[in-house]
């Protein structure tokens, strides 16, 4: 057997679930009919559906655990993993792809060592592959967060997230001078 | 209902309303194929192979799920119907593995079957066939396997736990191509909720779940599980004289077809090498306070002649030298009735003594004596299957979904889908709360309390039966007069559950139409046992739910075979069907039909037995197909009962702990290798029939009772089992009608007291057995033992669904003991936290009778102060700790409610001999503050420095450490408090 795709939740952090919980608690009826929009609003919450918000979603509803888990796995939109602060969306459309894509997704992978799906290990970029969005007249495009990229190029790509870096080394150092 | 004409294929045919298509062309005789269709389930669509045409309708919808409508006309063969479902197969079976010959299940893969007769064609099938997908495969269970890749997504099995099972264990995850069947998380099915029930592995069409083993049987006996009271019918498959398949009877009311985890994967132990093969004899020189480690070493191999011959000669020894009163005999609710009859006739006749009991006095003596008193009847009054018809379902007492799960199955269907409402009043967070209206969680000890108080409210609101009660019961209006003192504050202070919450539950019940009591041990097995059932009685006639359908009192019968061994009069006071011992009428009509004058003495019960040994009144025991050496409170004392004995025999199917104790072993023959009959837990009467041979000279006890008999000077001639029925039936009126012959269906619900009479499934009908239904005036006491500052938490014990009793069956299953290979106490986290205690710790635990070892399962089941252990395990026998005392009517023991003291295991050990760690273990934080200690002393301490309070005490485990740093925070922190304070 593989390993669960889901991740645990730290342990440390789960009081952050159960006082979303409590929130939920007020906000819905727990009825089976609710699940997509409670599922949703944990996702917005926590950036992912750790374990223990499912089964606390099973306990609420009186649903399976197993359903609420296959419910969710039906869905695009839901993420089982955390999710780092910028989402990069390499698009693997037919344009992007012959204006080298997979050379630019490899690229990028290499660079923070993870694959699509996957966060870096400093929480800061999550990798994910989309079919097309639509831009192909600015293929190859990346789509980080809400900005789209186009025209880019394997350098033009790597310089792109090294500026990213450096905005939030230089913010993180502010903010901590600032305390 | 409006029944609907359609034709199909051009035949006419009628159903009713609400039938589908699908049904109406099977009534019609013609067939479509299907793999996703179960008629239990409700219809699903996901195969598309039923499909059909209709005139008048477009496309081609699916048979089942299309509603019949006035003047259909279905075709189900046309040529486009045939090309369609052609390519639905091929497509299914495109990416499926080619090797149905070394598939085990191809035998009867129903997709075989389909691919056969709509006739596939292979070059499209190799045009579009792709590799197929190698997808991990789970065998973490030790009865079945999942291989994702034979898997046709029917959903069969999801289905099936969902709405049957009513777990949900597996569902279907991700979509498109890539979905898959998996629990929760697509973990190990081994670590998921699944109870290893087996119905998916039992209906998958193909070979995706199939069982580990699977050895097709060469022929199928028709039997009855020999596990718990509710009498599944089952199908033993054997070959080459092993029971290799155990199937459900479709055709059975009580089970129609399904099992639980004990039934369908639990009944290797008849196979297992451990059974007694050959009659034994206590070696010269080994006395019973030597612990047995080797049989042999002990016990020596001997005929059966010579060891009939001992039994004989030790039986009349005793009787001669000390009257027969000296003499108890142990029957069994494991064995036949028709056994049971022999062996209570052999005690009474052949001996001359009443000492006749058996384990019913462990779990349902209160029962039958309050029922009695109250009814007339002890048992069951309505059927199983009445709960699909009750509105409302009060379960007290029981853990149903575990120790009667197929009962349990029952009630979860009867809320989920007729709508049924639950009251669950149990100290334990069990599984049925979670679709309970009201979960009732009351101190153990607290029923009458807690009934009461219900009761109280229902007549407040006017909610009971006044037509009911002046027609058909007295002593109403003392009764009336008791619940004055029940009022919701008072009873919310004894049962420790919030008065609302009690109202709530009483006028659920109070309004309900219909509704049934069921309870188990949780009710009986108290010093107030026998008040406690009078209560549920006054409840249930109060209310009026009883002699009608949907109501009625639901004792739920432990053993498979419990009621029986009741009916056959295994039990001190009254000969078979409850015929009293003390009727001088009855005794004379069993001594003219036995040919020997009888006893007009009452006998003694297990527990008098026990003590009567101890105290040496009691010389000699016949144990037959019981093991008082685990399932008797206070184990300790039980021991020394037993090891005073002059004579113990002990008859049985495997060397049992109290067979360590015993002069001679006979072997029995278990319930695959004889005939007999057992009757369920609601009075069903069914046949037992022997599909093997018992192993080396082991006989049925029946045959073994017969021998010793006639060697006694007490012949007994019979040549069969049936034989013995027909003689149970002459002397017994409530099984006056009872013949094999009648009962080859599903069995005949006793009383049957003609050769025509049908069988009573609902007692009480009209008027109640006894004339009028009783009301009797209960009072709360607490129980005999309550929690202490020595022993704090309250232990109550029980089963749990892997495992049966004292084991000696379930720990020599391989799957069974496989899934729970140890014992376990289940602990609050509260207390665990308190106790400094993680999960999966050896913890000691402690009563003021013994003590026993085992590990620790946090879980919030239970509630803090709490604590449940189950008794199946001779490594920690929970009845070490269990409180003898006994219901002053029932002489039942209170084996629900003990005070224990709990301690982790390294942390006993250790304190045993160091005062300090004693202190810390003991009491509460701060502690140090009181202590006398020099500075440096102190100063280790409040650090936390291991290292130098090892150089005082000595070396200290890991464990010990972890724990000591843990507690010494708790100490850190107090000493805080006490600075700032």
């Amino acid at each position: 057997m593989e390993e669960a795709i889901y991740k645990k939740f730290p342990e440390e952090k789960v009081e952050e679930i159960e006082s979303l919980f409590t929130e939920i608690g007020k906000e819905f009826k727990g009825k089976a009919e609710e699940l997509i929009p409670m599922l949703q609003r944990v996702q917005k919450r926590l950036g992912y559906l750790p374990e223990q918000a499912l089964l606390a979603i099973a306990r609420m509803t009186g649903l399976p655990a197993a359903k609420i888990y296959g419910t969710a796995t039906f869905y695009a939109q839901f993420r089982f993993q955390p999710v780092g602060k910028y989402i990069i969306r390499v698009c693997r459309g037919t344009a992007c792809h012959v204006k080298g894509s997979d050379r630019l997704l490899n690229t990028i992978e290499e660079y923070l060592q993870v694959s699509p799906g996957q966060m870096t290990s400093d929480g800061l970029f999550t990798i994910e592959t989309v079919a097309c969005f639509g831009s192909c007249a600015l293929a190859p495009v990346l789509v980080i967060n809400d900005s789209v990229y186009g025209s880019l190029n394997r350098s033009k790509a790597l310089k792109l997230l090294d500026e990213i870096r450096e905005r939030e080394r230089s913010s993180s150092r502010h903010s901590t001078q600032g305390n | 209902m409006k029944k609907i004409q359609l034709t199909i294929n051009g035949h006419p045919v009628t159903v009713h309303e609400g039938a589908t298509v699908l049904n109406a062309i099977e009534k019609a005789g013609f067939y479509v194929p299907t793999l996703c269709y179960d008629p239990a389930l409700k219809p699903f669509g996901a195969c598309r192979l039923c499909i059909v045409q209709i005139e008048d309708m477009r496309g081609l919808p699916t048979s089942c799920t299309t509603p019949v409508q006035e003047g259909m006309k279905v075709h189900t063969e046309t040529e486009e119907i045939q090309r369609v479902r052609r390519m639905i197969v091929e497509l299914m079976i495109v990416n499926h593995p080619y090797e149905c010959l070394l598939c085990n299940r191809s035998q009867d893969c129903e997709l075989l079957k389909v691919a056969r007769y709509v006739g596939v064609d292979q070059r499209s099938i190799e045009r579009l066939r792709r590799t197929t997908r190698k997808r991990a495969p789970d065998h973490s269970n030790p009865a079945f396997d999942f291989e994702p890749d034979k898997c046709i997504l029917c959903g069969k099995c999801v289905r099936r736990c969902d709405e049957m099972v009513g777990v949900g264990a597996i569902d279907f995850c991700h979509r498109g191509d890539d979905t898959v069947i998996r629990p929760f998380g697509e973990k190990p099915i081994l670590q998921s909720v699944c109870q290893s029930c087996g119905e998916c592995v039992e209906h998958c069409p193909t070979g995706a779940l199939l069982p580990k083993n699977l050895f097709i049987p060469e022929r199928e006996i028709k039997t009855i599980c020999p596990y718990c009271g509710v009498g599944c019918s089952i199908h033993l498959g054997i070959r080459a004289g092993k029971v290799v398949r155990v199937k459900g009877d479709e055709t059975s009311p009580v089970n129609r077809g399904e099992l639980c985890v004990k039934g369908r994967y639990g009944l290797d132990f008849v196979n297992h090498p451990d059974r007694l093969t050959r009659p034994l004899i206590r070696k010269e020189g080994f006395p019973k306070s030597v612990t047995v480690n080797e049989i042999h070493q002990v016990f020596q191999e001997v005929s059966w002649n010579e060891a009939l011959d001992r039994v004989a000669r030790g039986l009349a020894r005793l009787k001669d030298r000390y009257g027969p009163n000296a003499i108890g005999f142990l029957s069994s609710a494991k064995c036949t009735n028709e056994e049971n009859y022999l062996f209570q006739k052999f005690a009474r006749a052949a001996l001359g003594t009443n000492n006749v009991d058996h384990c019913a006095r462990l779990c349902h003596a209160s029962t039958v004596a309050a029922a009695l008193a109250a009814f007339g009847d002890g048992a069951m009054s309505n059927s199983i299957s009445d709960i699909d018809h009750a509105d409302t379902l009060l379960v007290i007492g029981s853990n149903t979904t575990e120790c009667h799960p197929i009962i349990g199955r029952r009630i979860k269907r009867a809320v989920k889908n007729h709508g049924a409402r639950l009251i669950v009043a149990d100290p334990r967070r069990i599984e049925l709360c979670d679709l309970a209206e009201v979960h009732l969680d009351h101190l153990p000890g607290t029923d009458v309390a807690l009934l009461n108080g219900m009761m109280h409210q229902i007549v407040k609101e006017n909610l009971h039966d006044e037509k009911f009660i002046s027609e058909r019961c007295e002593e109403f209006e003392p009764f009336l007069e008791s619940l004055n003192r029940y009022d919701l504050k008072t009873v919310e202070a004894i049962t420790g559950v919030p008065g609302e919450k009690i109202r709530q539950g009483a006028l659920l019940f109070g309004k309900a139409k219909r509704a049934i009591v069921l309870y188990g041990m949780g009710i009986t097995q108290h010093t107030t046992g026998t008040d406690n059932v009078k209560t549920i009685a006054n409840l249930l006639m109060l209310t009026g739910n009883l002699g009608r359908q949907g109501t009625g009192f639901s004792p739920l019968r432990g053993q498979n075979n419990v009621q029986g061994a009741c009916d056959m009069g295994a039990l001190p006071v009254v000969y078979p069907g409850y015929q009293r011992v003390d009727n001088p009428e009855v005794r004379e009509k069993f001594e003219k039909a036995w040919g020997r004058p009888l006893s007009t003495q009452p006998g003694l019960t297990i527990t008098e037995m026990f003590q009567a040994a101890y105290d040496e009144k009691l010389k000699g025991l016949y144990v037959m197909g019981e093991n008082p050496m685990l399932s008797e409170p206070d184990l300790n004392h039980a021991r020394e009962a037993l090891a005073k004995l002059d004579f113990l025999v002990v008859q049985d199917i495997f060397f049992t702990e109290t067979a360590h104790l015993a002069d001679v072993i006979l072997p029995a023959a278990s319930f695959a290798e004889k005939e007999g009959t057992f009757t369920s837990t609601e009075r069903r009467i069914q046949r037992v029939r022997k599909a093997l041979d018992p192993p080396g000279a082991a006989r049925p006890d029946w045959e073994i009772v017969v021998e010793l008999s006639n060697r006694l000077g007490y012949p007994m001639n019979y040549r069969s089992s049936e034989e013995i029925m027909s003689e149970i039936a002459r002397l017994t009126p409530i099984y006056g009608g009872i013949r094999y012959d009648r009962l080859n269906r599903a069995g005949l619900q006793c009383p049957c007291p003609d050769a025509k009479h049908p069988g009573t499934p609902i007692l009480h009908k009209g008027q109640f057995t006894r004339g009028r239904g009783r009301f009797h005036v209960v009072h709360d006491r607490p129980p005999a033992e309550l929690p202490t500052s020595a022993y704090p938490l309250l232990l109550t014990t029980g089963r749990i669904l892997q495992h049966w009793h004292t084991g000696s069956m379930s720990h020599r299953s391989h799957v069974l003991e496989t899934l729970v290979p140890e014992s376990h106490v289940e602990i609050n986290p509260v207390d665990a936290n308190r106790l400094g205690i993680m999960e999966g710790d050896e913890i000691f635990l402690s009563s003021r009778r013994g003590s026993v070892q085992t590990k620790v399962k946090k879980t919030h089941r239970v509630r803090p102060g709490q604590a449940f252990m189950a008794f199946h395990w001779r490594e920690a026998p929970a009845n070490r700790l269990t409180n003898p005392a006994l219901d002053p009517q029932a002489k039942i023991p209170e084996f629900k409610v003990s005070s224990i003291h709990a301690i982790l295991a390294v942390l006993e050990q250790a304190a045993e001999d160091n005062r300090f760690l004693t202190a810390l273990a003991e009491n509460p934080a701060g502690v140090l503050s009181t202590y006398d200690l020099t500075p440096e002393h102190r100063r280790a301490l409040m650090e936390g420095d291991i290292a130098s309070i090892e150089q005082w005490v000595g070396p200290l485990e890991d464990r010990l450490k972890i724990w000591l740093k843990t507690r010494l925070k708790q100490e850190k922190l107090s000493e805080r408090q006490v600075l700032q304070a």
